[in-house]
């Protein structure tokens, strides 16, 4: 407003005019948030039963890795999984036999990214060498996978994740140089761009919504966006975290999201009141939260932790329930199988581990 | 049992402030880096405010990957060596011994189970041994740096060899550390298996400067002999621990591992503010050059120093406010472009800010009410809250859920059917839901929505080349004057999506309006029509039939497995 009127006044005092408006509007949303803060969700869920939740037991060891194992994916068909480690390798599991299927070997190292596209015969990996690769899995008879292998985008610095947006033919990716990329999988064009991140961004999630045209991302700004991937501009913002958000995960409904950041806190915003609303965390909880993700229903959350233990929360409730202890090492990913039936765990410890 | 005389007394103030060894390289380290701090200051008094607060930005140690977990281990120790309500630290004596400044494991289990007020003891223990695995205490004869909740012996790590200290100690240091261990030439001082091997091949590495090495590791062990028995016992285990930290015995996870993605940013952090550091530095000599000609040569000279002393900047950090943005190049006001993009910057914030004040938002009740109704409504789908239908394939080493699902018979189990009336999203999802619904449209006669929607889903998936000529084939066979399967939307979208469309090249969200439009449409009307349906209803109803079937059937065939087995 003040920044239309004022025509000759130097820049200097547009600029200060401006910086003071965005402050008085700072707090006047901090004002309006805290209006519609009524009552927090633990309060509310903390009236619900304690829910019996069963403790999860370790299932399956995926021993195969000769180094950190630093993502993981599960296939469509609920059954495999795809996991990338250190060492440059990418190797594809029967997770039900715990066998080892496909050794794919890239040629850079700290495979920080993978996995499957949605037809389940797809997966991209990628890292340390900022680029994005896909190969066909199961690779066509009598071909090596290695040699399918084929860079589809690169970025300026280390690519952190990556996601197929509902289809085989295009990859959403996040990278160190703090701006996030729709590519098209065939060209490898840039289809958009997203920056907004002041750092790397570390994590992406895609909106489980309608359309499917919204994402999420968290960043070492200790940000989490969320993106309109039809106009590249970020819709929402959360920044409440204190150190770098390392994880970001949609509620099945959509309607919020969950980050884990290296505060050792989980947090929940929520879409819909603009703010965050549950706070997942423990005075003796003190190390890092690497990944987070959702039960089908919602009721539990799960974190993966530096600490070497992943755990579950009761979400509504605000309290924790279970402790998946066993890793060696910290625990980067964890993730739910596609029919919620079991709990995949990837660890610096060189395994996987399927909990159920 | 319990005593304490003046030597003990010197091993606890060892323990506290740390090794005091001349000769060692630390300290050598040390002293160069308090030099070059002075020198730093002098600099930074001679140049102006913007390059000091500049050179304020500089990462400091609390930028690093892991200072964060550091700060939080050293204030839960700090604690523990309270005096009065920290963990119980004796001098215990020992047959002919005396072991200094020691608490038992269980001890500190104890401890640590009360000041964070947990449940189960193994909480306690895993906290134990995480403090042990960063070295912030240790086993006193263990190279293995865990703890067991028994009346093992541990010992606190002086803060001079914390990992915060953003310690790389390099291979030389670990060879001077080995040799001087067998000039000691004690049983408890001998070298493990591992750490011979170790030093056999640092050995062969650096067998050029192996006498330098063997010096120093002389001088080193000399020093350490002038020392009071008590004081070195503690001495020597520390330094031990912190090798055990640093090198750790094979099997053993090495703590100070960092993750790479962390790493990265502070390089480029660091590489980034140093260069703007220099910039500016440059100008200010620019400017100051005609006239102060005595300062400049120790000005640039300094300014060299600086380039190389990059490390000791970062150790300089003190003095800078752990709470600074990464966007920090924007706020020193630099030249002119640089206002103007603030300028940018700040009209974007401010209306950022006033579309988020705009928002309709709900409030924190109903935001934890639709929470709970949500859980609520898919417990039943949730395998960790309800078990499926079928055994879970994981816990019981069965793959019938897989195929029964994989086979889609007809009649589907109750709760898929069920599941499609939670919302248009979650039947569209499921494609014996999106067939059913088909089906249904097609007897309405209005299926084209359905199918358009669907064509625009597929067209937002298809790789770029092709993109355009399936724009146009959808808007002849949908929205074109002629077309076989006209789709009803308002005049405005179909205006926009033709405007788009015959642009030449349309994109992949040219039919954006009209599908928001249509899925409208299908959402409030068919949708809801469906769900009130016979042709639904009946549907339900054969799956509920089937199920108390297959309910039966299933637990009795369950049961027989079991017996057979």
């Amino acid at each position: 407003m003040a920044a239309d009127t004022a025509v000759a006044a130097s820049p200097e005092d547009t600029l200060e005019s401006l910086l003071r408006e965005a402050e008085a509007l700072k707090q006047k949303l901090e004002e309006e948030r805290q209006k519609l803060n009524d009552v927090s969700l633990c309060a509310v869920g903390a009236r619900l039963e304690a829910i019996s939740f069963p403790a999860l037991k370790l299932r399956r060891v995926l021993k195969g890795h000769q180094a950190k194992v630093l993502c993981s994916d599960w296939s469509p068909d609920k059954r495999h999984v795809v996991s990338s480690s250190q060492d440059g390798k990418v190797l594809v599991w029967d997770a039900f036999t715990a066998a080892r299927e496909l050794t794919v070997p890239t040629p850079s190292t700290w495979v920080m990214a993978c996995a499957y596209a949605p037809s389940g015969a797809l997966v991209a990996a990628g890292g340390l060498d900022n680029k994005v690769a896909v190969f066909p899995v199961p690779p066509p008879a009598d071909e090596d996978a290695a040699l399918r292998r084929r860079t589809v985008a690169t970025h300026t610095s280390y690519m952190s994740c990556c996601l197929f947006p509902n289809t085989d033919r295009q990859i959403v990716t996040g990278s160190g140089d703090g701006t996030c990329a729709l590519w098209d999988v065939e060209s490898g064009q840039l289809l958009q761009g997203f920056q907004a991140h002041g750092a790397d961004v570390m994590a992406l999630d895609l909106a489980p919504s309608d359309m499917g045209d919204t994402f999420a991302s968290g960043g070492c700004d200790r940000a989490a966006l969320v993106w309109d991937m039809r106009t590249g501009q970020p819709v929402q913002a959360f920044d409440t975290h204190d150190s770098d958000v390392n994880s970001v995960r949609y509620h099945p409904s959509g309607d919020s999201i969950l980050t884990g950041s290296d505060d050792s806190c989980c947090r929940l915003f929520d879409l819909r009141a603009d703010r965050e609303v549950a706070r997942y965390a423990k005075d003796s909880l003190i190390f890092g939260v690497n990944s987070v993700e959702w039960s089908l229903s919602g009721r539990l959350l799960f974190a993966g932790y530096s600490d070497y233990t992943a755990c579950a929360w009761d979400a509504l409730r605000g309290a924790r329930v279970c402790v998946l202890c066993g890793h060696e090492h910290r625990v980067t990913r964890v993730q739910l199988s596609p029919d919620g039936t079991a709990l995949c765990t990837a660890s610096w410890d060189a395994t996987l581990r399927i909990w159920a | 049992m319990v005593t304490m005389n003046s030597s003990e007394k010197a091993a606890q103030k060892a323990c506290q402030q740390g090794p005091s060894r001349e000769n060692s390289k630390c300290v050598k380290e040390e002293k160069e880096k308090e030099k070059d701090r002075e020198k730093k200051e002098i600099v930074v008094q001679n140049l102006p405010p913007s390059v000091q607060a500049l050179m304020a930005t500089i990462p400091s140690p609390e930028e690093s990957p892991n200072y964060l977990i550091y700060k939080k281990m050293e204030a839960i120790i700090d604690k523990m060596q309270d005096e009065n309500s920290g963990v119980p630290v004796r001098t215990v004596k020992s047959f002919m011994s005396k072991i200094p400044s020691v608490f038992t494991g269980s001890d500190l289990v104890a401890w640590l189970t009360r000041h964070f007020r947990l449940e189960e003891t193994w909480e306690a223990l895993h906290l134990a041994h995480l403090l042990a695995a960063h070295g912030y205490l240790f086993p006193i004869d263990d190279h293995c740096l865990t703890v067991k909740n028994d009346n093992t012996y541990y010992r606190f790590q002086t803060p001079y060899f914390w990992p915060s200290n953003q310690w790389e100690p390099e291979n030389t240091d670990y060879a001077v550390y080995l040799c001087k261990r067998t000039m000691q030439n004690k049983a408890r001082l001998e070298l493990a298996d591992y750490e011979a091997e170790s030093l056999a091949r640092l050995q062969k590495m650096f067998s050029r400067k192996w006498e330098f090495i063997f010096m120093q590791a002389e001088a080193q062990s000399k020093v350490d002999k002038k020392r009071d028995k008590l004081e070195r016992k503690v001495l020597d285990s520390q330094e031990r621990a912190f090798w055990d930290v640093h090198r750790p015995m094979p099997g053993c996870v090495n703590t100070t591992e960092l993750d790479p993605r962390k790493l990265s940013r502070i390089n480029a952090l660091k590489a980034r503010r140093l260069r703007q550091c220099q910039e500016l530095i440059m100008q200010h000599n620019l400017k100051n050059n005609p006239i102060v000609t005595i300062t400049n040569p120790q000005e640039s000279e300094e300014e060299i120093q600086k380039k190389n002393a990059e490390n000791s900047i970062k150790e300089n950090g003190e003095s800078s406010q752990p709470q600074i943005t990464i966007s920090c190049p924007e706020t020193i006001p630099k030249d002119q472009p640089s206002v103007e993009q603030q300028i940018e910057a700040a009209r974007r914030q401010v209306a950022m800010l006033k579309a988020r004040i705009e928002r309709r938002n709900i409030r924190g009740s109903k935001v934890a009410e639709m929470f709970i109704a949500y859980c609520e409504q898919y417990a039943e789908y949730d395998a960790f809250l309800t078990p499926p239908e079928w055994p879970n394939p994981w816990i019981n080493d069965t793959t019938e859920l897989w195929e029964q699902e994989k086979q889609c018979k007809d009649p589907l189990p109750l709760r898929r059917v069920r599941h499609w009336s939670f919302g248009l999203r979650e039947l569209l999802q499921d494609p014996a839901g999106k067939d059913h619904f088909a089906k249904f449209l097609s007897k309405e006669f209005s299926g084209e929505n359905l199918k358009f929607w669907l064509a625009v889903q597929e067209l937002k998936a298809l790789p770029i080349r092709r993109v355009s000529a399936r724009a146009k084939d959808i808007w002849k066979e949908f929205l074109a004057s002629d077309a076989p399967s006209p789709i009803n939307i308002d005049a405005a979208s179909r205006e926009l999506t033709r405007s788009k469309v015959e642009s030449g090249t349309p994109d992949r969200y040219c039919f954006d309006q009209a599908q928001a439009h249509v899925y409208h449409l299908m959402k409030s009307d068919s949708y809801s029509r469906y769900l009130r349906s016979e042709m639904y209803k009946d549907y339900l109803n054969g799956s509920k039939k089937k199920t108390s079937v297959k309910g039966i059937r299933s637990i009795v065939s369950f049961t027989g497995r079991k017996e057979t087995n």
